[in-house]
């Protein structure tokens, strides 16, 4: 045991060069595969972020809209059905809508999510500063830190919102009353407006006259353990409603499910590349060293000491390598500006740095066999 | 008194119409403090019969003990700690480790058998200063020239104190003078520290440095040399009449009745 570990350690001293070679491989792999990792996890919350945070359980569709969020028409009066539902708690209306907003002092208009929702029901942000939305259909908004990142806002500033319906650009002026965290929609910063105010304000114009329609309702229940009960409830006692809780209703936004498995695509085979280079660096070494590993095993040396050798230079050189990639991409990511979609949360980049702490065993898995078939016979030039 | 015994051993390589003969029924002794010489043309056996007292390879028949232990008995795990133990080792090449130093090297073997301190790690440099590498202790391999490797080489195999020291070939890679340089002190301290030597070689002016010649032919032995004048004759090392070293072999006949130490059980084909 301490034979291996003295002997593992003055090779790695002794050949520093050659194995911070591979370490640095091992950290570039590292860099990257954390990077994709990052990115994944940035587009995704970037999507998912306002549904992720909802303070409600479940999310109600119309039927047969795929939970498509923009097919999906969920009405005032079906809102009064689902309320009387026994076991939910609160229902808002929530309806989605894009815009741009203008910048004070002149710069590219900026996308934004334009979201309706009811002041003081599920599908309201809570705030971190400033207030929530009045019960009112005035002219006050809550904005996420997409917006306050890129435009600077604090609350009862007002700001500039541009939406354009057919051919005529129309302007709104809007109060900001509070503050939000990051609750991106579909990739872009949002604005919540009461939804009586969206409804006059969106782009494809409300129903004057009709009843308020949104897109989805929210739902907060009673008992939040209940959801799949619940579900099954609501679906039955509602007419013309699907129900969906919230991570099979983000799944279902476009593109989401796609992007994120391309990128987990992408990652596994960085992953599997690591371990071909770690892999096929030991080999070559191991080939290089048969007739003096022969000799130690014919001096005495045994094949668990010999094996052992070589996976404790694998783990060392591959835990370098991911600790400098790790400490190199925390040190990038944690530079960049709320608005890349660069998001190194402290589990997916534990969940990544543990697989890569595995491409040395596993790429080493045959180096470390073929150390073991050497036959100690090989010291006298002979082979059986 | 105890070294190495080996009784009628054989080694047939493969089997069925291609199986090689390549040891048979050899018997052979060793004793402690006695330097041996296993000489013969290529092909003849030498390594297969090394590569067996090593207990690197199994005998197809026969037994091998070396302090008093059968190690044809052992399995492979067992031989293996036997190796380290009681057998110190002096290949042709790829002797040392590369990324150890000479002293590192020698002191492998202690840190092997547990006998790492401070007295063992006096004994290595003591031992390398002997060998002439006083200024070279902290060197790696490739730093030292082959004769110096060689040594550190025979340091190594004689700083744990081990019953049998074998080597192949140990001067395969040196010049003529080098040579005789390493294995006159290979000699030397294999007499003072009792070991039981054996070294195989090609070159028979080295055999003026044992106390024996075995001669092997078609894995067999075919003559033993005991007698002073006739190993230095054989080595080119005595002006003799007849000259070269073969014709001296031819006069060693009667080597049985003539060994004055020897009372090692001997089979018929190690007389001749
Ligand atoms: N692994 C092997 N398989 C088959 N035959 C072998 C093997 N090793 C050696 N031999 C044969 O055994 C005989 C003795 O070989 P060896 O012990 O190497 O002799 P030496 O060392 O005297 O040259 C030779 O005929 C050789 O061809
Ligand atoms: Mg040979």
């Amino acid at each position: 045991m301490s034979m291996a570990f003295y002997l593992a350690f003055k090779e790695v001293w002794r050949n520093k060069g050659r194995f911070a070679l591979i370490a640095a491989v091992v950290a570039l792999i590292t860099v990257l595969v954390l990077f994709i990792a990052a990115l994944a996890e940035g587009l995704a919350s970037a999507n998912r972020e306002y549904i992720e945070k909802l303070n409600g359980e479940l999310l109600v569709f119309q039927a047969n809209t795929q939970l498509s969020t923009s097919a999906s028409r969920i009405g005032r009066s079906r809102v009064a059905e689902l309320r009387r539902v026994e076991g939910v708690e609160a229902v808002g209306q929530v309806g989605f809508s894009t815009a741009k907003l203008i910048p004070p002092d002149g710069g590219d208009e900026i996308n934004i999510a334009f979201i309706g929702v009811e002041p003081g029901m599920p599908g309201e942000p809570e705030v971190f500063a400033g207030q929530q939305l009045a019960r009112s259909r005035g002219n006050n908004v809550i904005v996420d830190e997409g917006v306050i990142a890129r435009l600077g806002v604090q609350v009862g500033d007002l700001i500039r919102l541009k939406v354009t319906r057919g051919t005529r650009e129309e302007f709104y002026d809007l109060t900001v009353v509070g503050l939000t965290d990051r609750r991106q929609y579909f990739f872009q910063p949002a604005v919540f407006a009461p939804i009586v105010t969206w409804d006059n304000i969106r782009a494809d114009g409300g129903q004057p006259g009709g009843e308020l329609v949104s897109n989805i309702a929210v739902i907060k229940l009673r008992n939040p353990d209940e959801i799949e009960r619940m579900k099954r409830r609501i679906e039955a006692e509602v007419k013309d409603v699907e129900v969906a809780d919230k991570k099979t209703a983000w799944e279902a936004l476009p593109g989401y499910t796609a992007q994120q498995s391309t990128l987990s695509t992408q990652q596994f085979f960085t992953f599997f590349i690591g371990v071909l280079v770690v892999g096929g660096f030991f080999q070559i070494q191991t080939l290089q060293k048969v007739a003096q590993i022969g000799m130690l095993k014919a001096i005495g040396l045994s094949n668990w000491t010999v094996g052992l050798t070589a996976f404790a230079q694998i783990i060392i050189v591959n835990a370098l390598g991911v600790a400098v990639g790790a400490a190199g991409t925390l040190a990038l990511t944690a530079n960049f500006p709320v608005t890349v979609p660069i998001v190194l949360t402290g589990a997916t980049a534990l969940a990544a740095v543990l697989a890569l702490l595995a491409i040395g065993p596993l790429g080493g898995v045959v180096s470390v066999v073929a150390l073991l078939r050497i036959e100690p016979l090989r010291a006298l030039g002979m082979a059986q | 008194m105890i070294g190495l015994e080996a009784i009628n051993v054989t080694k047939i390589y493969g089997a069925g119409a291609t199986a090689v003969t390549a040891v048979n029924a050899v018997s052979l002794g060793v004793r402690r403090g006695e330097f041996v010489a296993l000489v013969g043309p290529s092909g003849s056996g030498k390594t297969t019969m090394l590569a067996m007292l090593a207990g690197l390879l199994r005998p197809s028949a026969g037994q091998i003990f070396i302090a008093g232990q059968d190690i044809g008995r052992m399995s492979e795990t067992q031989r293996t700690r036997f190796r380290g133990r009681y057998i110190g080792f002096a290949f042709q090449s790829n002797n040392l480790v590369p990324y150890l130093t000479a002293l590192e090297n020698v002191e492998l073997l202690l840190r092997l058998n547990g006998k790492l301190d401070r007295k063992g790690r006096e004994r290595a440099r003591e031992l390398l200063v002997r060998l002439g590498l006083g200024e070279r202790l902290h060197n790696r391999p490739n730093q030292l020239s082959g004769g110096q490797q060689q040594r550190v080489a025979i340091a190594r195999a004689l700083i744990h104190e081990p019953e049998v020291v074998l080597a192949d070939e140990p001067t395969a890679s040196l010049d003529t003078e080098r040579a005789h340089q390493v294995v006159q002190t290979f000699a030397e301290l294999i007499h003072e520290q009792n070991r039981a030597g054996i070294m195989v070689t090609h070159d028979l002016r080295m055999c003026r440095y044992v106390d024996r010649v075995i001669q092997m032919v078609d894995g067999h032995v075919s003559r033993e040399i005991v007698e002073r004048n006739e190993i230095l004759r054989l080595a080119g090392a005595l002006d003799s009449p007849d000259g070269g070293s073969e014709v001296a072999l031819v006069h060693a006949e009667t080597i049985g009745e003539r060994r004055p130490r020897d009372d090692w059980r001997r089979s018929p084909a190690a007389v001749v």
